[in-house]
Protein backbone atom coordinates (compact mmCIF):
# COMPACT_ATOMS: atom_id res chain seq x y z
CA UNK A 1 0.00 0.00 0.00
CA UNK A 2 2.60 2.47 1.25
CA UNK A 3 4.72 1.45 -2.24
CA UNK A 4 1.62 2.48 -4.22
CA UNK A 5 0.81 5.36 -2.60
CA UNK A 6 4.32 6.21 -2.83
CA UNK A 7 4.32 6.50 -6.83
CA UNK A 8 1.17 7.95 -7.18
CA UNK A 9 2.52 10.88 -4.86
CA UNK A 10 5.29 11.01 -7.24
CA UNK A 11 3.36 11.24 -10.63
CA UNK A 12 1.55 13.69 -8.73
CA UNK A 13 4.24 16.51 -8.39
CA UNK A 14 5.23 15.45 -11.74
CA UNK A 15 1.30 15.99 -12.89
CA UNK A 16 1.07 19.34 -10.72
CA UNK A 17 4.95 20.64 -11.79
CA UNK A 18 3.93 20.11 -15.75
CA UNK A 19 0.79 22.14 -15.33
CA UNK A 20 2.20 24.68 -13.64
CA UNK A 21 5.27 25.35 -15.93
CA UNK A 22 2.25 24.78 -19.33
CA UNK A 23 -0.06 27.54 -17.83
CA UNK A 24 2.63 29.90 -16.62
CA UNK A 25 4.05 29.30 -20.14
CA UNK A 26 0.39 29.97 -21.38
CA UNK A 27 0.17 32.59 -19.64
CA UNK A 28 3.39 34.08 -21.41
CA UNK A 29 2.39 33.40 -24.61
CA UNK A 30 -1.05 35.04 -24.36
CA UNK A 31 -0.23 38.17 -22.86
CA UNK A 32 1.57 39.73 -25.56
CA UNK A 33 -1.54 39.50 -27.43
CA UNK A 34 -3.90 40.36 -24.36
CA UNK A 35 -1.50 43.75 -23.81
CA UNK A 36 -1.14 44.67 -27.48
CA UNK A 37 -4.51 46.61 -26.87
CA UNK A 38 -3.03 48.68 -24.36
CA UNK A 39 -2.11 52.44 -25.71
CA UNK A 40 0.71 51.92 -27.94
CA UNK A 41 3.94 54.20 -27.30
CA UNK A 42 2.56 56.69 -29.84
CA UNK A 43 -0.30 57.43 -27.73
CA UNK A 44 1.63 57.74 -24.62
CA UNK A 45 3.79 60.56 -26.61
CA UNK A 46 1.19 62.49 -27.09
CA UNK A 47 0.65 62.95 -23.25
CA UNK A 48 1.66 66.76 -22.44
CA UNK A 49 -0.18 70.21 -24.33
CA UNK A 50 0.38 73.65 -23.84
CA UNK A 51 -2.28 76.66 -24.40
CA UNK A 52 -2.60 80.04 -24.45
CA UNK A 53 -5.34 81.68 -21.73
CA UNK A 54 -4.09 85.28 -22.50
CA UNK A 55 -7.38 85.36 -24.56
CA UNK A 56 -10.04 84.51 -22.25
CA UNK A 57 -12.44 86.71 -20.90
CA UNK A 58 -13.90 86.55 -17.15
CA UNK A 59 -17.03 84.11 -17.44
CA UNK A 60 -15.70 82.32 -20.55
CA UNK A 61 -14.43 79.09 -21.12
CA UNK A 62 -12.28 77.06 -23.54
CA UNK A 63 -12.28 73.75 -24.59
CA UNK A 64 -9.07 72.10 -25.86
CA UNK A 65 -8.55 68.11 -26.85
CA UNK A 66 -5.73 66.53 -24.47
CA UNK A 67 -4.98 62.96 -25.29
CA UNK A 68 -7.85 62.42 -27.41
CA UNK A 69 -10.39 63.68 -24.81
CA UNK A 70 -11.75 67.67 -24.11
CA UNK A 71 -10.33 69.70 -21.14
CA UNK A 72 -12.67 72.91 -20.08
CA UNK A 73 -9.99 75.73 -19.41
CA UNK A 74 -12.96 78.19 -17.26
CA UNK A 75 -11.72 81.36 -16.22
CA UNK A 76 -14.48 82.09 -13.42
CA UNK A 77 -16.12 85.45 -12.36
CA UNK A 78 -16.13 86.60 -8.99
CA UNK A 79 -19.62 85.24 -8.21
CA UNK A 80 -19.02 81.77 -10.08
CA UNK A 81 -16.12 81.41 -7.10
CA UNK A 82 -18.04 82.80 -4.54
CA UNK A 83 -20.68 80.45 -5.43
CA UNK A 84 -18.56 76.81 -5.65
CA UNK A 85 -17.21 78.22 -1.90
CA UNK A 86 -20.01 78.58 -0.63
CA UNK A 87 -21.61 75.33 -0.93
CA UNK A 88 -21.49 73.09 2.25
CA UNK A 89 -19.58 70.10 2.08
CA UNK A 90 -22.61 67.74 3.00
CA UNK A 91 -24.53 68.80 0.35
CA UNK A 92 -21.85 67.22 -1.74
CA UNK A 93 -21.90 63.60 -3.47
CA UNK A 94 -18.37 63.88 -4.08
CA UNK A 95 -17.06 65.88 -1.63
CA UNK A 96 -14.32 68.02 -2.18
CA UNK A 97 -13.64 71.76 -1.40
CA UNK A 98 -13.24 74.20 -4.37
CA UNK A 99 -9.92 75.05 -3.21
CA UNK A 100 -8.36 71.61 -3.89
CA UNK A 101 -9.91 71.75 -7.40
CA UNK A 102 -8.45 74.74 -8.97
CA UNK A 103 -4.04 76.09 -8.61
CA UNK A 104 -5.73 79.64 -8.75
CA UNK A 105 -9.39 80.54 -7.55
CA UNK A 106 -9.87 82.28 -11.25
CA UNK A 107 -9.14 79.05 -13.20
CA UNK A 108 -10.88 75.86 -13.31
CA UNK A 109 -9.12 73.73 -15.16
CA UNK A 110 -10.95 70.27 -15.97
CA UNK A 111 -11.54 66.95 -18.02
CA UNK A 112 -14.97 68.18 -20.04
CA UNK A 113 -15.84 64.40 -19.65
CA UNK A 114 -19.33 63.56 -17.51
CA UNK A 115 -17.80 60.67 -15.19
CA UNK A 116 -21.11 58.64 -15.73
CA UNK A 117 -20.45 57.39 -19.20
CA UNK A 118 -17.81 59.87 -21.13
CA UNK A 119 -19.98 62.41 -22.46
CA UNK A 120 -19.03 65.84 -23.11
CA UNK A 121 -20.98 68.50 -20.59
CA UNK A 122 -22.75 71.78 -22.06
CA UNK A 123 -21.42 75.01 -20.34
CA UNK A 124 -23.17 77.27 -18.33
CA UNK A 125 -26.79 74.94 -18.46
CA UNK A 126 -27.98 72.97 -15.49
CA UNK A 127 -29.55 73.60 -12.42
CA UNK A 128 -26.33 74.56 -10.57
CA UNK A 129 -24.86 77.05 -13.34
CA UNK A 130 -21.86 75.20 -14.01
CA UNK A 131 -22.41 71.95 -16.71
CA UNK A 132 -25.59 69.73 -17.58
CA UNK A 133 -24.45 66.38 -19.34
CA UNK A 134 -27.18 65.80 -22.12
CA UNK A 135 -26.53 62.17 -22.25
CA UNK A 136 -28.38 61.47 -19.13
CA UNK A 137 -28.93 64.22 -17.17
CA UNK A 138 -26.15 64.68 -15.03
CA UNK A 139 -25.66 68.20 -13.08
CA UNK A 140 -22.34 69.91 -12.00
CA UNK A 141 -21.70 73.07 -10.26
CA UNK A 142 -19.50 75.88 -11.24
CA UNK A 143 -16.30 73.54 -9.25
CA UNK A 144 -17.02 70.77 -11.79
CA UNK A 145 -18.40 68.96 -8.73
CA UNK A 146 -21.27 66.50 -9.11
CA UNK A 147 -24.53 67.50 -8.00
CA UNK A 148 -27.60 65.62 -9.22
CA UNK A 149 -28.16 63.05 -11.46
CA UNK A 150 -26.51 59.16 -12.43
CA UNK A 151 -22.38 60.36 -12.31
CA UNK A 152 -20.79 58.96 -9.00
CA UNK A 153 -17.79 61.47 -9.14
CA UNK A 154 -17.14 65.28 -9.84
CA UNK A 155 -15.30 66.15 -13.17
CA UNK A 156 -11.74 64.78 -13.11
CA UNK A 157 -8.73 67.42 -12.88
CA UNK A 158 -6.15 66.58 -15.44
CA UNK A 159 -2.55 67.32 -14.17
CA UNK A 160 -1.43 70.67 -15.06
CA UNK A 161 0.93 73.28 -14.39
CA UNK A 162 0.79 77.45 -14.76
CA UNK A 163 4.27 77.59 -16.96
CA UNK A 164 3.47 81.40 -16.52
CA UNK A 165 0.26 84.07 -15.97
CA UNK A 166 -0.84 83.18 -19.48
CA UNK A 167 0.33 79.45 -20.26
CA UNK A 168 -1.17 75.99 -18.89
CA UNK A 169 1.03 72.66 -19.32
CA UNK A 170 -1.17 70.02 -19.23
CA UNK A 171 -0.22 66.67 -18.93
CA UNK B 1 -28.98 10.97 -36.13
CA UNK B 2 -28.37 7.48 -34.64
CA UNK B 3 -31.55 5.76 -35.60
CA UNK B 4 -31.48 7.09 -39.30
CA UNK B 5 -29.78 4.26 -41.52
CA UNK B 6 -29.67 5.56 -44.76
CA UNK B 7 -27.08 4.03 -47.55
CA UNK B 8 -26.36 6.34 -50.93
CA UNK B 9 -27.65 4.46 -54.40
CA UNK B 10 -24.60 5.47 -56.42
CA UNK B 11 -21.18 3.07 -55.94
CA UNK B 12 -19.53 6.71 -55.84
CA UNK B 13 -21.80 7.80 -53.06
CA UNK B 14 -21.43 4.77 -50.79
CA UNK B 15 -17.17 4.96 -51.33
CA UNK B 16 -17.32 8.95 -50.25
CA UNK B 17 -20.18 8.23 -47.53
CA UNK B 18 -18.46 5.63 -45.78
CA UNK B 19 -15.31 8.31 -45.42
CA UNK B 20 -17.27 11.30 -45.02
CA UNK B 21 -21.30 11.01 -43.86
CA UNK B 22 -22.05 13.93 -45.79
CA UNK B 23 -24.83 12.41 -47.51
CA UNK B 24 -26.14 10.35 -44.25
CA UNK B 25 -25.96 14.41 -42.90
CA UNK B 26 -27.95 15.72 -46.00
CA UNK B 27 -30.78 12.82 -46.03
CA UNK B 28 -30.97 13.67 -41.94
CA UNK B 29 -31.80 17.03 -43.07
CA UNK B 30 -34.16 16.09 -45.14
CA UNK B 31 -35.93 13.30 -43.37
CA UNK B 32 -36.18 15.00 -40.32
CA UNK B 33 -39.47 14.72 -38.64
CA UNK B 34 -41.03 18.23 -37.79
CA UNK B 35 -44.25 18.57 -36.07
CA UNK B 36 -47.11 18.96 -38.61
CA UNK B 37 -48.85 21.91 -36.49
CA UNK B 38 -46.02 24.20 -36.82
CA UNK B 39 -47.05 27.62 -37.37
CA UNK B 40 -45.68 30.99 -38.74
CA UNK B 41 -43.98 31.53 -35.71
CA UNK B 42 -41.92 28.44 -36.31
CA UNK B 43 -40.26 29.88 -39.97
CA UNK B 44 -38.09 32.54 -38.20
CA UNK B 45 -35.57 29.87 -37.69
CA UNK B 46 -34.84 29.69 -41.52
CA UNK B 47 -35.34 33.37 -41.70
CA UNK B 48 -32.75 33.90 -39.41
CA UNK B 49 -30.07 31.88 -40.67
CA UNK B 50 -31.22 33.93 -44.35
CA UNK B 51 -30.21 37.37 -42.11
CA UNK B 52 -26.71 36.04 -40.81
CA UNK B 53 -25.79 34.54 -44.55
CA UNK B 54 -26.80 38.18 -45.76
CA UNK B 55 -25.28 40.32 -43.41
CA UNK B 56 -22.01 37.73 -43.87
CA UNK B 57 -22.22 38.21 -47.51
CA UNK B 58 -22.87 42.20 -47.92
CA UNK B 59 -20.39 42.56 -44.97
CA UNK B 60 -17.69 40.65 -46.79
CA UNK B 61 -17.94 42.65 -50.23
CA UNK B 62 -18.19 46.29 -47.77
CA UNK B 63 -14.92 45.48 -46.29
CA UNK B 64 -13.29 45.72 -50.06
CA UNK B 65 -14.08 48.97 -49.90
CA UNK B 66 -13.94 50.13 -46.29
CA UNK B 67 -11.31 52.05 -44.48
CA UNK B 68 -10.95 51.36 -41.02
CA UNK B 69 -8.85 55.07 -39.84
CA UNK B 70 -9.97 57.39 -38.19
CA UNK B 71 -9.45 59.80 -41.00
CA UNK B 72 -10.22 57.94 -43.46
CA UNK B 73 -13.54 55.75 -42.60
CA UNK B 74 -16.04 58.23 -42.88
CA UNK B 75 -15.58 58.98 -46.23
CA UNK B 76 -14.54 55.66 -47.42
CA UNK B 77 -18.47 54.93 -46.29
CA UNK B 78 -19.35 58.19 -48.33
CA UNK B 79 -17.81 56.77 -51.06
CA UNK B 80 -19.03 53.28 -50.97
CA UNK B 81 -22.96 55.09 -50.84
CA UNK B 82 -21.55 57.88 -54.19
CA UNK B 83 -19.27 56.30 -56.14
CA UNK B 84 -18.98 52.03 -55.74
CA UNK B 85 -21.15 49.91 -57.81
CA UNK B 86 -24.54 49.49 -56.28
CA UNK B 87 -22.31 50.13 -53.14
CA UNK B 88 -25.07 52.14 -52.21
CA UNK B 89 -27.68 48.91 -52.26
CA UNK B 90 -24.90 46.97 -50.65
CA UNK B 91 -24.46 48.90 -47.69
CA UNK B 92 -28.33 49.56 -47.22
CA UNK B 93 -28.53 45.93 -47.60
CA UNK B 94 -25.98 45.64 -44.74
CA UNK B 95 -27.39 48.59 -42.19
CA UNK B 96 -30.59 47.43 -42.71
CA UNK B 97 -30.13 43.76 -42.21
CA UNK B 98 -28.92 44.61 -38.86
CA UNK B 99 -32.40 45.73 -37.57
CA UNK B 100 -34.25 42.92 -39.71
CA UNK B 101 -32.15 40.67 -37.90
CA UNK B 102 -32.80 41.83 -34.60
CA UNK B 103 -36.59 41.98 -35.89
CA UNK B 104 -36.65 38.61 -36.53
CA UNK B 105 -34.78 37.74 -33.47
CA UNK B 106 -37.21 39.19 -30.78
CA UNK B 107 -39.95 37.63 -32.66
CA UNK B 108 -37.87 33.98 -32.85
CA UNK B 109 -36.82 34.75 -28.75
CA UNK B 110 -40.58 35.70 -27.83
CA UNK B 111 -41.80 32.64 -29.63
CA UNK B 112 -39.87 30.58 -27.33
CA UNK B 113 -41.22 32.30 -24.46
CA UNK B 114 -44.90 32.15 -25.57
CA UNK B 115 -44.53 27.71 -26.22
CA UNK B 116 -42.00 27.51 -23.59
CA UNK B 117 -39.43 25.94 -26.02
CA UNK B 118 -36.69 26.95 -23.91
CA UNK B 119 -37.66 24.37 -21.30
CA UNK B 120 -36.50 20.68 -20.85
CA UNK B 121 -35.35 19.05 -22.39
CA UNK B 122 -34.30 22.07 -24.47
CA UNK B 123 -32.64 24.28 -22.36
CA UNK B 124 -28.92 23.88 -23.97
CA UNK B 125 -30.73 24.72 -27.07
CA UNK B 126 -32.08 28.22 -25.35
CA UNK B 127 -28.66 29.15 -23.82
CA UNK B 128 -26.78 28.77 -26.96
CA UNK B 129 -29.63 30.78 -28.67
CA UNK B 130 -29.28 33.32 -25.77
CA UNK B 131 -25.36 33.34 -26.21
CA UNK B 132 -25.89 34.19 -29.88
CA UNK B 133 -28.03 37.11 -29.02
CA UNK B 134 -25.30 38.43 -27.04
CA UNK B 135 -22.49 38.10 -29.73
CA UNK B 136 -25.26 39.43 -32.02
CA UNK B 137 -25.60 42.51 -29.72
CA UNK B 138 -21.49 42.99 -29.30
CA UNK B 139 -21.62 42.50 -33.26
CA UNK B 140 -24.60 45.31 -34.24
CA UNK B 141 -22.81 47.40 -31.68
CA UNK B 142 -19.12 47.40 -33.62
CA UNK B 143 -20.68 47.63 -36.89
CA UNK B 144 -22.25 50.47 -36.04
CA UNK B 145 -19.01 52.76 -34.52
CA UNK B 146 -17.20 51.94 -38.04
CA UNK B 147 -19.00 54.50 -40.48
CA UNK B 148 -17.65 56.78 -37.62
CA UNK B 149 -19.87 59.42 -37.91
CA UNK B 150 -21.25 61.41 -34.43
CA UNK B 151 -23.78 58.37 -33.04
CA UNK B 152 -20.78 56.13 -33.73
CA UNK B 153 -18.45 57.61 -31.66
CA UNK B 154 -20.66 58.95 -28.81
CA UNK B 155 -22.29 55.69 -28.87
CA UNK B 156 -18.89 53.56 -28.67
CA UNK B 157 -17.98 55.92 -26.08
CA UNK B 158 -21.01 55.46 -23.71
CA UNK B 159 -20.79 51.68 -23.67
CA UNK B 160 -17.22 51.35 -23.33
CA UNK B 161 -17.39 53.84 -20.67
CA UNK B 162 -19.97 51.38 -18.76
CA UNK B 163 -16.80 48.91 -18.42
CA UNK B 164 -15.76 51.94 -16.20
CA UNK B 165 -17.98 51.28 -13.40
CA UNK B 166 -16.63 48.33 -12.78
CA UNK B 167 -15.31 48.39 -9.27
CA UNK B 168 -10.75 48.90 -9.03
CA UNK B 169 -10.39 47.90 -12.24
CA UNK B 170 -12.54 50.30 -14.79
CA UNK B 171 -10.02 52.57 -15.86
CA UNK B 172 -7.56 49.89 -16.74
CA UNK B 173 -10.00 48.12 -18.75
CA UNK B 174 -11.97 51.35 -20.30
CA UNK B 175 -8.44 52.06 -21.67
CA UNK B 176 -7.50 49.02 -22.67
CA UNK B 177 -10.39 48.34 -24.75
CA UNK B 178 -10.01 51.92 -26.24
CA UNK B 179 -6.03 51.32 -26.78
CA UNK B 180 -5.93 55.31 -26.18
CA UNK B 181 -7.41 57.94 -23.39
CA UNK B 182 -10.41 57.90 -25.32
CA UNK B 183 -12.30 55.99 -28.41
CA UNK B 184 -10.29 56.90 -31.01
CA UNK B 185 -8.37 54.83 -34.10
CA UNK B 186 -6.82 52.16 -32.49
CA UNK B 187 -10.19 51.73 -30.66
CA UNK B 188 -11.66 51.75 -34.62
CA UNK B 189 -9.54 49.28 -35.78
CA UNK B 190 -9.90 46.77 -33.29
CA UNK B 191 -13.83 47.14 -33.51
CA UNK B 192 -13.46 46.40 -37.31
CA UNK B 193 -11.16 43.57 -36.84
CA UNK B 194 -13.67 42.01 -33.94
CA UNK B 195 -16.79 42.90 -36.24
CA UNK B 196 -15.59 40.79 -39.03
CA UNK B 197 -14.96 38.22 -36.76
CA UNK B 198 -17.87 37.72 -34.79
CA UNK B 199 -20.58 36.72 -36.86
CA UNK B 200 -18.50 33.31 -38.12
CA UNK B 201 -18.28 32.90 -34.39
CA UNK B 202 -22.29 33.41 -34.22
CA UNK B 203 -22.46 30.72 -37.55
CA UNK B 204 -20.59 28.33 -35.54
CA UNK B 205 -22.91 28.69 -32.49
CA UNK B 206 -25.60 28.80 -34.96
CA UNK B 207 -25.12 25.28 -36.36
CA UNK B 208 -24.55 23.74 -32.59
CA UNK B 209 -27.60 25.44 -31.96
CA UNK B 210 -29.27 23.62 -34.39
CA UNK B 211 -27.51 20.54 -33.85
CA UNK B 212 -29.02 20.61 -29.80
CA UNK B 213 -32.88 21.39 -31.68
CA UNK B 214 -32.17 18.18 -33.66
CA UNK B 215 -31.77 15.67 -30.86
CA UNK B 216 -34.85 16.38 -29.38
CA UNK B 217 -36.66 17.81 -32.46
CA UNK B 218 -39.10 21.14 -32.50
CA UNK B 219 -41.42 21.98 -29.75
CA UNK B 220 -44.78 23.09 -31.32
CA UNK B 221 -47.78 25.08 -30.82
CA UNK B 222 -49.71 22.56 -28.07
CA UNK B 223 -45.58 22.03 -26.50
CA UNK B 224 -46.78 18.00 -26.40
CA UNK B 225 -43.85 15.62 -27.10
CA UNK B 226 -44.63 13.55 -30.16
CA UNK B 227 -43.34 10.41 -31.39
CA UNK B 228 -41.02 10.72 -34.46
CA UNK B 229 -41.19 10.08 -37.05
CA UNK B 230 -45.55 8.99 -36.52
CA UNK B 231 -48.34 10.54 -37.84
CA UNK B 232 -47.93 14.03 -35.79
CA UNK B 233 -45.00 14.77 -38.15
CA UNK B 234 -43.99 15.45 -41.52
CA UNK B 235 -40.81 15.52 -43.37
CA UNK B 236 -38.47 18.22 -43.41
CA UNK B 237 -38.73 18.90 -46.91
CA UNK B 238 -40.31 19.48 -49.04
CA UNK B 239 -43.11 20.04 -45.92
CA UNK B 240 -41.00 22.83 -44.12
CA UNK B 241 -38.85 24.00 -46.70
CA UNK B 242 -41.76 25.40 -49.00
CA UNK B 243 -43.50 26.90 -45.71
CA UNK B 244 -40.12 28.56 -44.82
CA UNK B 245 -39.24 29.44 -48.03
CA UNK B 246 -42.84 31.44 -48.37
CA UNK B 247 -42.26 33.17 -44.95
CA UNK B 248 -39.06 34.28 -46.12
CA UNK B 249 -40.33 35.88 -49.48
CA UNK B 250 -43.01 37.78 -47.36
CA UNK B 251 -40.16 39.03 -45.03
CA UNK B 252 -38.02 39.89 -47.98
CA UNK B 253 -40.36 41.93 -49.01
CA UNK B 254 -40.54 43.83 -45.91
CA UNK B 255 -37.03 43.36 -45.67
CA UNK B 256 -36.82 45.50 -49.18
CA UNK B 257 -39.44 48.31 -48.51
CA UNK B 258 -37.24 49.43 -45.93
CA UNK B 259 -34.21 49.20 -48.43
CA UNK B 260 -35.46 51.19 -51.09
CA UNK B 261 -37.86 53.23 -49.57
CA UNK B 262 -36.82 54.05 -45.95
CA UNK B 263 -33.33 53.43 -45.54
CA UNK B 264 -32.77 55.38 -43.06
CA UNK B 265 -35.93 55.17 -41.08
CA UNK B 266 -34.32 53.00 -38.32
CA UNK B 267 -30.85 54.76 -38.40
CA UNK B 268 -30.12 58.34 -36.92
CA UNK B 269 -29.72 61.60 -39.39
CA UNK B 270 -26.54 62.28 -36.72
CA UNK B 271 -24.71 59.24 -37.68
CA UNK B 272 -24.05 61.68 -41.10
CA UNK B 273 -21.84 64.21 -39.17
CA UNK B 274 -18.73 62.75 -38.91
CA UNK B 275 -17.05 62.03 -35.49
CA UNK B 276 -16.04 65.07 -33.38
CA UNK B 277 -14.65 64.00 -29.67
CA UNK B 278 -15.47 67.84 -28.46
CA UNK B 279 -19.25 67.43 -29.30
CA UNK B 280 -21.75 64.91 -27.65
CA UNK B 281 -24.95 65.25 -29.69
CA UNK B 282 -27.76 66.67 -28.51
CA UNK B 283 -29.62 63.09 -27.53
CA UNK B 284 -27.58 60.34 -27.82
CA UNK B 285 -29.81 57.06 -28.66
CA UNK B 286 -28.64 53.15 -29.65
CA UNK B 287 -30.31 51.38 -32.59
CA UNK B 288 -33.44 50.84 -31.92
CA UNK B 289 -33.01 47.27 -30.91
CA UNK B 290 -30.77 48.05 -27.58
CA UNK B 291 -33.47 50.59 -26.24
CA UNK B 292 -35.28 48.73 -23.55
CA UNK B 293 -31.76 47.83 -22.19
CA UNK B 294 -30.82 51.62 -23.01
CA UNK B 295 -33.59 52.43 -20.72
CA UNK B 296 -33.22 49.99 -17.85
CA UNK B 297 -29.76 51.41 -17.72
CA UNK B 298 -31.08 55.15 -17.31
CA UNK B 299 -33.41 54.04 -15.02
CA UNK B 300 -31.44 53.21 -12.37
CA UNK B 301 -29.85 56.55 -10.42
CA UNK B 302 -26.38 55.07 -9.84
CA UNK B 303 -23.61 54.28 -12.18
CA UNK B 304 -22.71 50.61 -11.34
CA UNK B 305 -25.96 50.13 -10.45
CA UNK B 306 -27.40 50.37 -13.83
CA UNK B 307 -24.96 48.88 -15.49
CA UNK B 308 -25.67 45.64 -12.88
CA UNK B 309 -29.29 45.76 -13.85
CA UNK B 310 -28.38 45.94 -17.87
CA UNK B 311 -26.42 43.07 -18.50
CA UNK B 312 -28.29 41.37 -15.52
CA UNK B 313 -31.39 41.66 -17.64
CA UNK B 314 -29.70 39.78 -20.41
CA UNK B 315 -28.22 37.23 -18.00
CA UNK B 316 -31.41 36.56 -16.07
CA UNK B 317 -32.90 34.98 -19.45
CA UNK B 318 -30.30 31.96 -19.37
CA UNK B 319 -32.11 30.87 -16.13
CA UNK B 320 -34.89 30.86 -17.70
CA UNK B 321 -35.31 27.31 -17.91
CA UNK B 322 -35.06 26.77 -14.38
CA UNK B 323 -37.07 30.11 -13.43
CA UNK B 324 -40.19 28.67 -14.76
CA UNK B 325 -40.67 25.26 -13.98
CA UNK B 326 -44.26 24.52 -14.98
CA UNK B 327 -44.41 20.85 -16.90
CA UNK B 328 -46.64 22.52 -19.65
CA UNK B 329 -44.79 24.33 -22.39
CA UNK B 330 -47.17 25.42 -24.41
CA UNK B 331 -48.95 29.18 -22.86
CA UNK B 332 -52.24 27.66 -24.90
CA UNK B 333 -52.68 25.80 -21.69
CA UNK B 334 -51.44 28.31 -19.15
CA UNK B 335 -54.04 30.82 -19.26
CA UNK B 336 -52.05 32.94 -16.16
CA UNK B 337 -49.03 32.61 -18.16
CA UNK B 338 -51.09 33.68 -21.49
CA UNK B 339 -51.97 37.07 -19.91
CA UNK B 340 -48.32 37.87 -18.41
CA UNK B 341 -46.63 36.63 -21.64
CA UNK B 342 -48.47 39.58 -23.13
CA UNK B 343 -47.74 42.04 -20.27
CA UNK B 344 -44.19 41.42 -20.82
CA UNK B 345 -44.24 41.90 -24.51
CA UNK B 346 -46.29 45.84 -23.73
CA UNK B 347 -43.32 46.11 -20.77
CA UNK B 348 -40.52 45.50 -23.12
CA UNK B 349 -42.22 47.45 -25.84
CA UNK B 350 -42.81 50.85 -23.46
CA UNK B 351 -39.20 50.45 -22.18
CA UNK B 352 -38.17 50.27 -25.79
CA UNK B 353 -40.21 53.48 -26.34
CA UNK B 354 -39.25 55.28 -22.98
CA UNK B 355 -35.43 54.54 -24.15
CA UNK B 356 -35.65 56.44 -27.16
CA UNK B 357 -36.74 59.65 -25.13
CA UNK B 358 -35.28 62.04 -22.49
CA UNK B 359 -34.64 60.50 -19.25
CA UNK B 360 -37.00 62.66 -17.40
CA UNK B 361 -39.90 63.06 -16.01
CA UNK B 362 -43.04 60.60 -17.08
CA UNK B 363 -40.23 58.83 -19.42
CA UNK B 364 -38.01 58.30 -16.34
CA UNK B 365 -40.64 57.31 -14.24
CA UNK B 366 -42.37 54.32 -16.84
CA UNK B 367 -38.59 53.42 -17.26
CA UNK B 368 -38.32 52.56 -13.27
CA UNK B 369 -42.37 50.03 -13.62
CA UNK B 370 -40.90 48.96 -16.53
CA UNK B 371 -37.58 47.83 -14.97
CA UNK B 372 -38.92 46.62 -12.23
CA UNK B 373 -41.85 45.09 -13.86
CA UNK B 374 -39.28 43.31 -16.57
CA UNK B 375 -36.99 41.47 -13.01
CA UNK B 376 -40.42 40.93 -10.98
CA UNK B 377 -41.68 38.92 -14.20
CA UNK B 378 -38.82 36.80 -13.89
CA UNK B 379 -37.70 36.38 -10.53
CA UNK B 380 -41.44 36.81 -9.17
CA UNK B 381 -44.07 36.15 -11.37
CA UNK B 382 -42.77 33.02 -13.76
CA UNK B 383 -41.66 31.11 -10.32
CA UNK B 384 -44.83 31.51 -8.53
CA UNK B 385 -46.94 30.84 -11.81
CA UNK B 386 -45.60 27.24 -12.06
CA UNK B 387 -46.42 26.65 -8.37
CA UNK B 388 -50.26 28.19 -8.54
CA UNK B 389 -51.69 28.42 -12.33
CA UNK B 390 -54.32 25.46 -13.18
CA UNK B 391 -53.36 24.32 -16.27
CA UNK B 392 -55.60 23.27 -18.97
CA UNK B 393 -55.92 19.55 -20.04
CA UNK B 394 -52.90 18.90 -22.21
CA UNK B 395 -54.24 17.04 -25.28
CA UNK B 396 -52.90 13.31 -26.31
CA UNK B 397 -51.49 13.70 -29.68
CA UNK B 398 -51.31 16.81 -32.10
CA UNK B 399 -53.53 14.37 -34.45
CA UNK B 400 -56.18 14.00 -31.50
CA UNK B 401 -57.71 17.01 -31.23
CA UNK B 402 -57.82 17.82 -35.26
CA UNK B 403 -59.89 14.67 -36.10
CA UNK B 404 -62.23 14.39 -32.76
CA UNK B 405 -62.65 18.53 -32.81
CA UNK B 406 -61.94 18.83 -29.17
CA UNK B 407 -60.25 16.60 -26.73
CA UNK B 408 -62.25 14.09 -25.22
CA UNK B 409 -62.59 13.20 -21.32
CA UNK B 410 -61.14 10.01 -21.56
CA UNK B 411 -57.99 10.45 -23.87
CA UNK B 412 -57.03 13.59 -21.08
CA UNK B 413 -53.92 12.84 -19.36
CA UNK B 414 -53.18 14.88 -16.52
CA UNK B 415 -51.64 18.30 -16.76
CA UNK B 416 -48.05 16.48 -17.55
CA UNK B 417 -46.93 16.15 -20.52
CA UNK B 418 -45.35 12.54 -21.88
CA UNK B 419 -41.80 11.98 -20.96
Amino acid sequence: MSDSEKKTNRRDFLFTASYTVGAVGIGATIWPFIDQMNPDSSVKALATTEVDISQIEPGKSITVLWRGKPVFIKRRTETEISEAKAVSLEDLKHPEKDEDRVKKAEWLVMMGICSHLGCVPLSDKGEYNGWFCPCHGSHYDTSGRIRKGPAPTNMEIPKYAFIDDNTIRIG
Amino acid sequence: MSEHTYTPKSKFGKWFNDRLPLLSLASHLTDYPTPKNLNYWWTFGGILTFCLLSQIITGLVLAMHYVAHADLAFNSVEHIMRDVNYGWLIRYIHSNGASMFFLAVYIHIFRSLFYGSYKSPREIIWILGMIIYLLMMATAFMGYVLPWGQMSFWGATVITNLFSAIPLFGESITTWLWGGYSVDNPTLTRFFSLHYLFPFLILGLVILHIWALHVPGNNNPIGIDVKKPSKDTVPFHPYITIKDLFALLIFLIIFSGFIFFAPNVLGHSDNYIQANPLVTPKHIVPEWYLLPFYAILRSVPDKLGGVILMFGSIFILMALPWLDSSKVRSSVFRPLNKIFFWVLVVDVLALGYVGAMPAEGLYLFVARVGTIYYFAHFLVILPLLSRIEKTQPLPLSITEPVLTGMPKVEFIKSDKPDV
